[in-house]
């Protein structure tokens, strides 16, 4: 673990030049061959080839669309975490992407929503009320919100939302062909407007999520504790929880449902920088980032020419660790 | 007045709760009552006693053709699924010891979905047809769950044995990573694969007929025979690991046998009817309420109520939105999801 605070500098200071390395790698790399030189070139001397329209369209979006959601998972994740105080929140385990999935296909197939701004408040309102339902149902009881009952609760409201998304589907195959591959996830294929339509909402969870840490940090001490020493612990929920639903919702409004990027990241945060959500925030960030470039570098490979969706790859990374975690016991 | 009805035959007696006896009769009859009221509906309607001539053989050709050949396996299949998962979640909630078990939450019902859909995909030929026979797919998705039983099993295993709460966590879990999987199947595979796969997630009972029916009733009836000669240590198992250690069980091996026994109902009930949800999470609720949690009555009562479920889910499924076919699976959904959300808050008293 790092401990100065000069080291955790310099560790962010090395995360942020791997993201960089890991955006050209991603741009560079792949079925197509580019150069760096045809990276500079399709900037400042556009000449229509394919090439350079396979960079500005294609590797360009990818990289930056993997860059932006794999931060903000990795934040929604370690917000809820701590919100919680359960260490297997994440998105996925909590039905908030299944409740945005399931708005944006309703949105598809009923209302026949085809822009970027309808998807993005659909998937935003998905995520909400999953969000919601699930803390309500995992708080009820006389021993208040438990893991245990957090993520059935969670399960039970994501197994509600895929039934519900499924049924709509068999009624509409126009939608289940053009939604299929969105709801496996993918981060290829997107536009850069898509991203742009989402990065306000983005901005704005990125830069509270910075500043919430320090208040996180009295909250986790315990409900009492944070009341004690004068903290408004529903201000700071609330604020957790707007922010984990504009990072979540808009991560699954451009990319789909990825999953257990948001459950991995804050471990491993936790490593370098242990508890302290001042730091493990940032961490998370660039983690998040490093983890998802290299899931869609690593998706392009595995059965070319064709592509894994990643979000299938963050599941073979996800499951084991989730795995790992619930054997080790969850009250640790 | 005494509580039970005292039955002697021979040496052995057996005591029978009156209340339990009475549920379990009503239930019997509610679901007589639904089949013929079941099998009446359609898009040729036919009145309750034209249906009863007709499973007996007195009806008109047309209306035994639609009562016996086209409507009874379904219904029949709705009955028998229902009650496979019903029992499946009664027995999972027994030794997880935790209300919300079910099948479908820890995962059984993902792992017979994956298989299912990698055979549909690995089977399909270029246009689109099977290359081998349909009635092999139930056996894919016995397959799968009985595989996903075992890893869940598997993975919870820790030096101390099974315990009941990594026993979920787990399967929630390993059946969230599955779920991408066959969503990755089905985006590869054909869009008709990806459509049909579709159909059998969100559970339907479309197009069923007696050659699934003459397969799924040994399988169901058979683990129900075993499952009654273990509902004393499903008794014990409620009663938490220390507990009944003490009561001199074996709590480690029953809870295996048990898990079993849960994922082959499940399994079977799945591979012919698909991933219907929420039925193993309501049905024994509702019975635990009826009847108390003695599993002698539980796993009865939870039978009939899952497969009451079901019946009236396919019912208002394929009459609700003529001549649309909606899955039974979303109208169990629709029922289960506020079901449970009540269920969660009855619980805070």
């Amino acid at each position: 673990m790092l401990t100065k605070t000069s080291t955790r500098v310099f560790g962010l200071f090395i995360g942020l030049i791997l993201v960089s390395l890991l955006v050209w790698a991603s741009i560079v790399l792949g079925l197509t061959k580019i150069t760096t030189q045809m990276v500079i070139d399709s900037f400042t001397d556009f000449d229509q080839s394919n090439e350079h329209y396979i960079i500005q369209d294609a590797r360009i979006p990818r990289a930056l669309i993997a860059a932006a959601v794999g931060s903000s998972l990795a934040i929604a994740g370690a917000i809820m975490q701590g919100l919680t105080k359960n260490p297997l929140a994440s998105p996925s385990i909590f039905g908030v992407n299944a409740g945005a999935s399931f708005f944006v296909v309703l949105g598809v197939s009923f209302f026949g929503v085809t822009s970027i701004t309808g998807f993005t408040w659909l998937a935003f309102a998905g995520a909400a009320i999953a969000a919601v339902v699930v803390y309500m149902l995992g708080s009820v009881g006389t021993d208040g919100l438990t893991p245990v009952k957090l993520t059935l609760a969670g399960a039970a409201i994501a197994a509600l939302f895929s039934s519900m998304t499924q049924g709509i589907l068999t009624l509409d195959e126009r939608a289940l062909d053009q939604v299929l591959f969105w709801l496996a996830g993918a981060v290829q294929g997107r536009d850069l407007e898509l991203l742009n339509g989402v990065l306000p909402y983005f901005i704005v969870g990125w830069v509270v999520s910075l500043f919430i840490g320090k208040k996180m940090n009295v909250l986790t001490m315990g409900e009492d504790v944070a009341v004690g020493l004068g903290q408004k612990t529903w201000l700071v929920k609330v604020i957790g929880a707007v922010v984990i639903v504009l990072l979540a919702g808009g991560s699954v409004a451009i990319a789909g449902p990825i999953g257990f990027v948001g459950l991995i990241i804050p471990h491993v945060a936790r490593w370098f920088v242990g508890y302290d959500y001042r730091w493990l925030i940032p961490y998370s960030a660039l983690l998040g980032a490093i983890l998802l470039i290299s899931a869609d570098i690593g998706a392009r490979y595995i059965i070319m020419p064709a592509e894994v969706p990643i979000g299938v790859m963050t599941a073979f990374i996800g499951a084991p660790f989730f795995i790992y975690i619930a054997r080790r016991g969850i009250n640790e | 007045m005494s509580k039970y009805f005292n039955l002697r035959l021979g040496k052995t007696q057996l005591l029978i709760n009156k209340k339990s006896f009475t549920v379990i009769l009503t239930l019997l009859l509610l679901t007589v009552a639904m089949v013929i009221t079941s099998l009446g509906f359609g898009q040729m309607k036919v009145n309750p006693v034209e249906v009863v001539k007709a499973i007996f053989g007195y009806g008109t050709d047309m209306n035994q053709l639609v009562v016996n050949h086209f409507r009874m396996p379904r219904i029949l299949l709705a009955i028998l699924a229902g009650a496979g998962l019903a029992m499946s979640g009664a027995i999972l909630q027994g030794i997880i010891r935790n209300p919300l078990a079910s099948p479908d939450i820890i995962g059984i019902t993902a792992g017979a979905a994956l298989t299912t859909v990698g055979f549909l995909a690995v089977f399909s030929d270029r246009s689109n047809a099977l290359s081998v026979s349909i009635q092999w797919l139930p056996l894919a998705s016995l397959v799968g769950a009985v595989l996903m039983g075992v890893f869940v099993y598997l993975l919870a295993t820790t030096r101390n044995g099974v315990q009941p709460i990594k026993l979920v966590l787990i399967g929630v879990g390993l059946s969230a990573a599955v779920q991408a999987v066959t969503t990755m199947v089905m985006t590869f595979g054909p869009i008709y694969t990806a459509a049909k796969a579709n159909i059998w997630l969100t559970g339907s009972l479309n197009a069923t007929n007696w050659t699934e029916i003459g397969i799924i009733t040994p399988w169901i009836l058979g683990l129900v025979v075993l499952i009654f000669f273990y509902t004393s240590q499903l008794n014990m198992q409620e009663l938490g690991d220390d507990l009944a250690t003490n009561a001199g069980a074996r709590v480690q091996r029953d809870r295996l046998v048990l898990l079993i026994l849960a994922t082959a109902l499940a399994g079977g009930s799945v591979a012919f009817a698909g991933g219907i949800g929420f039925v193993g999470l309501m049905a024994p609720h509702i019975a635990r309420r009826l009847v108390g949690s003695v599993y002698g009555a539980l796993l009865p009562v939870s039978a009939l109520i899952g497969g009451l479920i079901v019946l009236l889910a396919d019912l208002i499924a394929r009459t609700a939105f003529d001549p649309l076919v909606v899955p039974a699976g979303v109208f169990t959904s629709l029922i289960g999801a506020p079901y449970f959300i009540y269920l969660l808050f009855k619980t805070r008293k």
